[in-house]
């Protein structure tokens, strides 16, 4: 940990001098050792494994994953009240996020220790994105957060999304 | 309930939509009256809101413009936003939000109708009290008991706030297109 010490890592509106943003990756970590959550999009619908979280220690992620999760549902809510049609999760990963994002910007707060996971059905399409900690956002066939992340992507990376059937990818996520 | 303020301009009209199977056709006259002078013979009455939504204006002019445009707004942002055309639902949604929440402020009976990718042709009815109905054709303004099972024309003839030139808009998926017929050739409604 190169960045301890150096007082760039104290605040999360400070640049490190070679352009990082430290609290940002702390609050990485605090995703990587938090509960495993497994996600594939196959052709015709999305499934969500997560492992039974079961909070040991006064770690903040679960806290900001119940928060983010309360915010993605009034984001919900508020586009029905007003659009009369459920929010396509394209455009509630991209408030969700926005959300995210504005808590990397002052010293007043932290950065959310917690990487949604946000998949449904844009009509018939179906979908999946993951938000990185920094407010990033990435569309995935695949992917996994948490502590076993790098076995479900190891496992992830065996399946073929196009053919794959959503019943056979529910196994799939529940065998990892 | 607000009825028209001294020197209001008035839409005592006659508006209708029709849904078919690959799209919706609005028609309207063209009168727009203060009080019982004709303020304007030509008025276009189907409002474009987005590029395959229209709307039938009835009630105050100044009310339904106001609305419209707020409306117009909406759909332009939905359309950035989405990367993707608005549903019509959601405009008559919107209409029928303003409608019902300013209803002691405002005079407007709107019809909302257009097509769009997910749901096809739709036509939605708001009338004075803000509701909002689905219909397969709907029926507005003062002069629209008389179009109860026929049409624009007679109600001109018959609605003394009705009148002028008829105005139509068919909407379909392909594109819109505007037809406009001349006070002289209309259908005759009467012998003699």
């Amino acid at each position: 940990m190169t960045s301890i010490g150096t007082g760039y890592d104290q605040v999360v509106s400070t640049y490190s001098p070679d352009g990082r943003v430290f609290q940002v990756e702390y609050a990485s970590k605090a995703v990587d050792n938090g509960g495993t959550a497994v996600a594939i999009r196959t052709k015709d619908g999305v499934v969500i494994a997560v492992e039974k979280i079961v909070p040991t220690s006064s770690s903040g992620w679960v806290p900001d994953v119940k928060a983010l999760a309360t915010i993605a549902a009034d984001e919900a809510w508020d586009y029905q009240e007003r659009y009369r049609v459920p929010i396509p999760p394209k455009i509630l990963t991209e408030r969700v996020s926005m959300y995210v994002q504005a808590y990397t910007l002052y010293p007043s707060v932290r950065p959310f220790g917690a990487s949604p996971i946000i998949a449904g059905m844009d009509g018939d399409e179906p979908f999946l994105s993951l938000i990185e900690t920094s407010g990033a956002y990435f569309g995935y066939w695949g992917c996994a957060t948490g502590k076993a992340r790098q076995l479900a992507k190891t496992e992830l990376e065996k399946l073929d999304f196009a053919t794959l059937s959503t019943r056979d990818a529910l196994k799939e996520a529940a065998r990892m | 309930m607000s009825g028209l303020k001294q020197g209001e301009v008035n839409l005592g009209t006659t508006i209708m939509a029709v849904k078919f199977d690959k799209g919706v056709v609005l028609g309207a006259d063209s009168r727009t009256t203060t009080g019982s002078y004709i303020a304007n013979r030509v008025t276009d009455k189907l409002t474009q809101v987005h590029d395959r939504i229209f709307c039938c204006r009835s009630g105050s002019a100044a009310d339904t413009q106001a609305i419209a445009d707020i409306v117009q707004y909406h759909m332009q942002l939905y359309a950035v936003q989405h990367d993707e055309w608005p549903p019509v639902e959601t405009a008559a949604a919107l209409f029928q939000q303003m409608c019902y929440q300013y209803k002691n402020q405002l005079m407007a009976g709107i019809i909302v109708a257009g097509v769009d990718k997910k749901n096809g042709p739709a036509v939605y009815d708001i009338p004075l009290g803000g509701s909002l109905i689905k219909e397969d054709f709907a029926i507005g303004g003062s002069g629209s008991s008389y179009i109860y099972g026929y049409s624009v024309s007679l109600a001109m003839t018959r609605d003394g706030s009705s009148g002028g030139v008829v105005r139509l808009a068919v909407i379909t998926e392909e594109g819109v297109e505007r037809i406009f017929v001349p006070g002289d050739k209309l259908p005759e409604q009467y012998l003699g």
